[in-house]
């Protein structure tokens, strides 16, 4: 950590800025200062106003009072490129580039390298390129972007915030898809730009990177500035304090309760099953009551492992068996027909359809399942949508709310909720807390351990191993497309992960691109 | 390997030309070659103007409109009022470059869709020649005739025009803007998607005004050159040009949601209705209705192909993970 006791000169203030939505006053009176060189958090939960704060200060929402100084010199950039211009460069919660442009043209879009007007296409090859290689990404950066995974889409905005910032960095929760390697990438890159006197500011609900990295913290809750502390003399309870308003429940690592859990007998059982040039073939068997978490790095086959499970992808081998009689998975729908649920890892870009109501987006699932021939009646759909509300602390508690109009986080768990709603047999759940305030995460373990209880069975993945641990009732292990290792009651901890991960890696080296 | 759509057009024309060659052995000339550029030259010169808007998510019902105003105005402008026929010409073209900003403005400013909006322009620009007149008027200037009379000359008997060069010459300066510069990036990406396009710095306002008045000031060049081919001003040419050109994009392998395409395409495209239209004129039996027919099938087939093309490539789902050296 940096000596952060020593303020240096303001880089970038912001005094009393407040923005309405229509009634929602979503930023009232907030103060900012971020110094030279620092790393500085900006943390809340979900719907505190982060990413407010950040698009009222590079332009993208025209606020309602207060001003934002630069270097001493005020300035009101009145869109994302008048911010760029000043220096500020921003990677947006929700921005996932350009799925149809080559890798390139995302990064250097708008300041490609010319010559007589024309681009030099080989010379922005070669800078991205380059540019990538220093995030220890080594792709064909001419390919169309959307052709790569999610982490390498988030690098690569990251990279071309990073490429563009003069002054000012910000990242909206730039990790909530990367695994280690990629994250301690970046803070080396953070660190880097702070080095050279470039103030970050990093949101994240994943405070263990904030005391990792941050020189600095402010907290926001309901749109109101709580206090602004140095990382160093904010010890964790007091900081989630500052957040929730209130003491956490203590809920986490309680493995002993994961297993003294009753598990019934198998509900759906997958032999040989696999898929050549995606997953290795794999035998795998869930029981009623049982969380089973996959773990792994990026790459490594959980999601393509939780694909083929739920026929989003056709097996080219072996069988599938629920409740004991053979069944085919040919397609989401044959899934949903026996009973399971699929709650997926891009859920921000393909799940939510963001001009339907939050109660709409929930009983969406549960309506397909039933058919059109048995429409939820209006009452029925309130009370579903109200209940998963309260259950998950979506905010604003309004069903009627159009979801694009919700904070990234609530969003998050609306999609959940769409797939509770449907009383699954099995659930599939691919990072069920990316994006999700440290509250509800707690939550959401809860209600996991809940689900399994009422015999429910579960397959997780998640990146967070403690969380993984956690809820487990048994541990898969993947590593290049293939189960390498199962663990199963005392073997399941981190440790014991991170060695079966790390036994795998000594063998063939990641090379598929 | 997938064949890329634009590939698919091209095996189309040629397979389509070499079945005519095998029908009629006179048609594989420069004769018929040069006559088909010269008889769709206007199309092409709106097409490509077409391909800009459609790749940006957009669309432009105008452009039929646009083109009969510019005929009856440079009609009327050379005959009635006797001003020199490249004034007209400038004339029009910054008329025409008014209204597609005119059109843009509205589109970003009110968040309207183009559909209405270009709609709304179509029966403007239409209405608006009614006004001026409504009988065809000849155009007798000098400079028509020379125009007229220009043509390279191809071994074989071929005579490429001057309008058809001039088409030419528009879909390579089309090409280039579109594959080779940031302002083609930029239409990509709006195609991609117009938020996203904002948040990463693009003056989303100003591409779309570009855009749309590039489509018009083609569409008023199309005009000009639809007035050589005809030597005449009428308020009611070209009507139904826009979705001729609309299915020329299409046929040309450009993603009627945008985001991808290209102009090359687009002029196989045209080139393909060309095609049909000279079959018919060498079976001189069919009705040259059939155009429409052939057309119509072909521009179901390829949104059919498209949507399949788009359907495989979400099933292939979760992508390359990328090497990440660990
Ligand atoms: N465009 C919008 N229109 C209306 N309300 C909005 C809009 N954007 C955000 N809000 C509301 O403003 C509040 C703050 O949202 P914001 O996105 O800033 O939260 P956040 O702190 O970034 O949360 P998260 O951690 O979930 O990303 C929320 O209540 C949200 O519903
Ligand atoms: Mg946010």
């Amino acid at each position: 950590m940096n000596a952060a006791s020593d303020p240096g000169p303001a880089l970038l203030e912001v005094r009393g800025l407040s923005k309405s939505f229509g009634t929602l006053r979503a930023l009232q009176e907030v103060d900012f200062t971020l110094r030279h060189g620092e790393i500085h958090a900006l943390l809340g939960e979900n719907g505190a106003g982060k990413s407010t704060l950040i698009k009222a200060v590079t332009g993208v929402f025209p606020r309602d009072a207060g001003i934002v100084r630069l270097g001493g010199a005020e300035v009101a950039p009145r869109s994302a490129k008048a911010a760029v211009d000043a220096g500020i460069a921003t990677v947006y919660q929700e921005v996932n580039l350009l799925q149809n442009l080559s890798v390139a043209q995302n990064l250097y879009l708008g300041r490609q390298p010319t010559r007589f007007g024309l681009v030099r296409e080989a010379e922005m090859r070669r800078r991205a390129t380059e540019l990538l290689a220093e995030f220890d990404l080594h792709i064909d950066v001419a390919e169309p972007l959307g052709n790569y995974s999610v982490a390498v889409q988030h690098i690569a905005a990251i990279a071309r915030a990073v490429d563009q910032s003069a002054r000012v960095l910000i990242l909206d929760e730039p990790t909530a898809s990367l695994d280690r390697h990629e994250v301690e990438i970046l803070f080396a890159v953070m660190r880097k730009l702070a080095a050279r006197g470039i103030g970050v500011i990093f949101v994240t609900h994943f405070l263990d990177q904030v005391y990792e990295i941050c020189d600095r913290i402010t907290v926001l809750r309901n749109g109101r500035l709580i206090g602004e502390r140095t990382t160093a003399e904010l010890p964790r309870i007091e900081l989630i304090r500052m957040m929730l308003g209130r003491e956490l429940a203590e809920t986490t690592s309680e493995r002993a309760a994961a297993q003294a859990r009753q598990v019934g007998e198998i509900c759906a059982r997958f032999e040989d099953y696999g898929k050549a040039g995606y997953v290795a073939p794999f035998n795998l068997a869930l029981r009623r009551g049982e969380v089973v978490g996959l773990a792994g790095l990026l790459g490594s086959g959980r999601s393509e492992t939780a694909r083929l499970v739920f026929g989003a992808e056709r097996a080219d081998s072996g069988s599938a068996a629920v409740e004991g009689r053979p069944v085919r998975l040919q397609s989401p729908r044959d899934a949903v027909a026996h009973g399971f649920g699929y709650c997926p890892e891009e859920r921000k870009t393909d799940g939510i359809i963001a001009d339907l109501t939050v109660r709409e987006n929930i009983v969406l699932a549960l309506q397909a399942k039933r058919g059109l021939s048995k429409p939820l009646s209006r009452a029925e759909q309130d009370e579903i949508a109200m209940r998963f509300i309260r259950m998950l602390d979506i905010r604003p508690p309004e069903p009627e709310r159009p979801i694009g109009l919700l904070s990234g986080g609530n969003q998050q768990k609306v999609l959940l909720a769409r797939w509770l709603a449907t009383a699954p047999r099995l659930l599939v759940l691919d990072e069920p807390t990316r994006g999700i305030d440290v509250g509800a995460h707690a939550e959401i373990i809860r209600l996991i351990r809940e689900l399994c209880d009422n015999g429910l069975a579960l397959l997780v993945i998640s990146s967070e191993l403690d969380e993984i641990v956690t809820y487990s009732d048994r541990v898969i292990v993947l590593r290049d497309r293939s189960h390498i290792d199962e663990l199963e009651g005392e073997a399941v901890d981190v440790s014991n992960i991170l060695a079966a991960i790390a036994a795998g890696t000594t063998g063939a080296e990641a090379g598929q691109a | 390997m997938r064949l890329p759509p634009v590939a698919i057009t091209a095996i189309v024309f040629v397979v389509g030309f070499a079945l005519c060659t095998v029908q009629f052995p006179n048609f594989a000339s420069t004769r018929v070659a040069a006559n088909l550029l010269t008889d769709n030259a206007f199309l092409g010169i709106v097409a490509t103007g077409m391909t800009f808007v459609i790749i940006s998510g957009g669309i432009d019902l105008s452009v039929g409109s646009v083109i009969g105003f510019t005929t009856v105005f440079v009609a009327l402008a050379i005959e009635r009022l006797g001003v020199p026929p490249l004034v007209a010409f400038a004339a029009i073209l910054l008329l025409c470059a008014a209204f597609g900003a005119a059109m843009g403005a509205i589109i970003h400013v009110f968040d309207m869709p183009p559909f209405i909006v270009t709609l709304a322009g179509m029966f403007l620009a239409r209405g608006a020649s009614f006004l001026m007149s409504t009988e065809s008027t000849p155009i007798t200037a000098p400079l028509y005739s020379t125009v007229s009379d220009f043509a390279l000359r191809l071994p074989g008997g071929g005579r490429l025009t001057a309008i058809a060069l001039i088409m030419l010459a528009v879909v390579a300066a089309g090409a280039v803007l579109l594959h080779f510069t940031r302002f083609g990036a930029n239409v990509y990406a709006l195609g991609g998607s117009r938020a996203t396009t904002a948040l990463m710095g693009i003056p989303v306002g100003s591409m779309t005004v570009r855009i749309y008045m590039l489509s018009s000031v083609l569409a008023g060049l199309a005009g000009i050159v639809f007035s050589f081919y005809t030597a005449a001003g009428y308020s009611l040419s070209a009507v139904g040009v826009e979705l001729d050109s609309i299915a020329a994009v299409v046929i040309g392998g450009t993603l009627l949601t945008g985001g991808q395409g290209s102009v090359v395409g687009t002029l196989l495209g045209v080139l393909i209705q060309g095609l049909i239209q000279t079959y018919i004129n060498f079976d001189g039996t069919l009705s040259s209705w059939w155009t429409k027919i052939v057309t119509g099938i072909l521009l179901f087939a390829f949104i059919a192909l498209q949507q399949a093309m788009l359907g495989i490539a979400r099933r292939a789902g979760p992508r390359k993970a990328g090497v990440l050296k660990s």
